[in-house]
């Protein structure tokens, strides 16, 4: 059923493929631009966004373009989705326009299953509801590899033997806590969640081999300082509360990652967030651009991560 | 005159104790002798059903199924569910009220009951118990009772007030009938037609808990209770497709006690869990299938196996599949906005008999009272789910040992929404009589 190139969850993704893409991620960054845009040259992508984004689009977008790739972006608003238009024939219509793989962001977890069911065509999913963000957590390991200096180790079940990664704050409405809870303990990382229940129910723990709550952020702060660690921030998902209330002012002061918090208890972890952030509530602002942060490194690994799943998508026999 | 003779088959109905080779005459719609075989060869009939090698049982009796008229009959008409229903071995069905519009009147309820919808089987029909099923007015009872009700229900909603559930309880009871409760606390939990657990967890879907079912269940039970206690009147509930341990706990004690209380379960949820919502299909490569999405959701395995634990020690009294059709577009969207509800006529004995019997050791006779007297029972229709003599001249003929694959594409039903296609069955309708007809050949 699953369509060679699309690339929807990380669940059941294997660690050799991830090493693949990690890979040709590398190679395709070494090339020069001329040569890259000639790899996908005449072939045609959509992307299908009914949710807001800036980063993920964009990436793709200029991703997409680097090989050499047509784009055509449609969202929800001006488009015939407006006027009821089912996710399939929407589809359909694009795939009937010449559309060779689509990326695709929805509010409904599951909606890129439909789609790719529907049109037979690679789909690269670039969020859907609170289910996942597969491309998010490549280049999220990307990342890390890069900062914490584990280039030289093979990608495998070990590649993060040792490092502990927090993931903090509303875990429950994130798709992106999901694929890293779900992908980085496959690489040997330690996986702590921390967030109040309401953010963050007990059945999190079973997203991935040994994954933990903390309840406490400053004792899960001081097990990631312990050794090689990540603090990885979340924002809190107003659009997905569903009639939660917070308490802000209580968030703020149990989870917010401040200064203070980073240098008395982890002063060498690396800081991530996947944005949208919101300075002053999950993260201080002077965090977000301390020299620990890796933030924006996160975006440009993003777009590199980006190209190889669309040569992925559309040339897989290269990309084997 | 009518007369058909079934013989050399397994008679199997556990309402008079007979399990062994019998011969049956029927006569003018009505069981006229259960015989020794052979014993009946003298008579002479219309019609002979030859029966050898197969199991001869009552005809299977469903008190939940959705027809989906009048309103929407792109989904399913009362003549292609009941068609459904004959090929699935059932000769008596009862149809819920969420129709377009709700069959809260007793005018809406004679139009369905009406002979020119062409049911195929006997049907039975439990209009609302509110007006709209809105659960606040409650409908005219003793008009439609009148008009052939069987019960009432606001199936697909539950009835929250306490106080117009209390009342609908004893009123009811006065006109010995029951109320049929859709269990489900919609105050706590969202209807998103996953189970809240694990599973929904990892799909990033907002669950349906189990204290959303269990939570209703107890308080009806409180409400029974209270009513025989103060009004001292015996009122009738009936809980729909159980799906919880919990709630099935307050149940058995609820049943030890001595309360009127009865409950059915779905055979989905003695055959599925909520893995099939992240994995569905025959090869289980249907991701967010929408086809394992109902109300109640599939629950997790203890639930799944607490189900079968009621059905095999009577805490529950009757299987009803909640066969609940609808369109494929309407099924082929994204998980959260697609429709409630599977079909389930036609897969329900094969199901029952592979599950409950050949995995989980349930004799046919027990698998046969479950699916005959004891939903007969529960809608009192006593006449329907034995054949006893002067019994209705409804049965089943199945091969029990046959296994065979279901497949959607030959469904008699208007609508294909089940996670069954493809799936391993166990026993296989050869006939379906109604009154003395032959309505279904298989």
């Amino acid at each position: 059923m699953a369509v060679r190139g699309s690339l929807i969850t990380v669940d059941g993704l294997e660690i050799a493929e991830v090493a693949r893409l990690l890979r040709l991620t590398s190679s395709l960054e070494a090339m020069a631009a001329a040569e890259k845009a000639k790899l996908l040259a005449g072939r045609k992508v959509a992307l299908l966004f009914y949710e807001s984004s800036t980063r993920t689009r964009t990436s793709f977008e200029l991703a997409a373009k680097q090989l050499g790739a047509t784009t055509t972006l449609v969202s929800d608003k001006s488009s015939s989705i407006e006027k009821g238009e089912s996710l399939k024939d929407t589809g359909l219509t694009l795939r009937a326009l010449g559309a060779e793989c689509i990326i695709l962001r929805h509010p409904a977890g599951g909606a890129p299953f439909v789609l790719e069911r529907a049109t037979g065509l690679p789909v690269l999913n670039a969020g859907d509801g609170m289910h996942q963000h597969p491309s998010q957590a490549l280049l999220d390991l990307r990342t890390m590899i890069s900062r914490l200096g584990l280039g030289e180790r093979p990608v495998d079940e070990r590649l993060l033997d040792g490092v502990t990664v927090t993931i903090t704050g509303d875990i429950r409405h994130s798709r992106v806590a999901r694929s890293n809870a779900m992908l980085l303990p496959r690489l040997g990382a330690k996986v702590l969640l921390c967030g109040p229940p309401e953010l963050l129910p007990e059945e999190a723990a079973t997203l991935g081999e040994g994954v933990e709550i903390v309840r406490d952020f400053d004792a899960a702060m001081a097990r990631t300082g312990a050794g090689p660690g990540v603090a990885m921030m979340l924002r809190i998902q107003r659009e997905r509360l569903a009639g939660l209330e917070i308490d802000l002012g209580k968030y703020m002061e149990r989870y917010q990652l401040t200064e203070e918090r980073l240098a008395g208890l982890a002063p060498n972890a690396l800081v991530m967030h996947p944005g949208p952030m919101i300075r002053g509530l999950e993260i201080q602002g002077e965090v977000a651009d301390h020299a620990n942060s890796a933030i924006e490194e996160q975006v440009a690994h993003g777009l590199a991560i980006r190209t190889a799943l669309l040569l992925r998508a559309l040339k897989p026999e290269v990309a084997a | 005159m009518s007369t058909m003779l079934i013989r050399g088959g397994r008679l199997v109905d556990p309402a008079s104790g007979v399990d062994g080779l019998r011969d049956m005459l029927l006569r003018d719609g009505l069981v006229a002798a259960v015989e020794m075989p052979g014993a009946l060869d003298g008579v002479e009939v219309a019609e002979t059903l030859e029966a050898a090698g197969c199991v001869v049982a009552p005809g299977l009796v469903d008190v939940h199924v959705h027809l989906r008229e009048p309103g929407q009959t792109y989904k399913e008409t009362i003549a292609t569910g009941t068609a459904a229903a004959a090929a699935g071995g059932f000769t008596t069905v009862v149809a819920m009220p969420n129709t377009i519009p709700v069959t809260d009147r007793a005018a809406t309820l004679e139009w369905v009951l009406s002979p020119e919808r062409k049911a195929l089987v006997r049907l039975f029909a439990m209009p609302a118990a509110t007006m709209g099923s809105m659960g606040t007015e409650l409908t005219d009872f003793e008009a439609l009772a009148a008009g052939g009700a069987v019960g009432f229900t606001d199936d697909g909603k539950p009835i929250l007030n306490d106080g117009v559930m209390r009342a609908a309880l004893l009123r009811a009871a006065r006109l010995g009938l029951v109320i049929s409760q859709h269990a489900e606390d919609t105050t706590i939990s969202p209807s998103s037609g996953i189970n809240a657990g694990p599973v929904a967890f990892r799909l990033g879907l907002r669950g349906m808990s189990v204290e959303a079912e269990a939570r209703i269940v107890e308080r009806d039970i409180r409400l029974v209770r209270d009513i025989e206690k103060v009004e001292g009147v015996r009122a009738h509930l009936h809980v729909q497709h159980i799906s919880t341990a919990r709630a099935l706990e307050a149940i058995r004690s609820a049943k030890a006690d001595g309360l009127h209380v009865t409950c059915e379960a779905a055979p989905h949820h003695f055959t599925l869990t909520d893995e099939s919502v992240a994995c569905g299909g025959c090869n289980g490569d249907i991701h967010f299938d929408t086809n394992a999405k109902m109300n109640p959701p599939l629950r997790t395995e203890g639930d799944r196996l607490a189900v079968i634990a009621g059905l095999l020690d009577g805490t529950i009294d009757c299987i009803a599949t909640d066969h609940a059709p609808h369109a494929r577009h309407e099924k082929e969207v994204e998980f959260e906005r697609a429709p409630n509800g599977i079909t389930g006529l036609e897969t329900a004995l094969g199901l029952a008999l592979r599950v409950l019997g050949r995995e989980h050791g349930a004799s046919v006779s027990q698998i046969v009272q479950l699916m005959s007297s004891g939903p007969a029972s529960v809608v009192r229709r006593r006449q329907a789910g034995s054949l006893g003599v002067g019994q209705w001249g409804d049965a089943v003929v199945f091969d029990a040992e046959k296994e065979w694959v279901f497949a959607a594409a030959g469904s008699r039903s208007r609508s294909k929404n089940t996670p069954f296609d493809g799936a391993a069955m166990l026993g296989q309708v050869r006939a379906t009589v109604v009154g003395g007809n032959v309505v279904f050949r298989g």
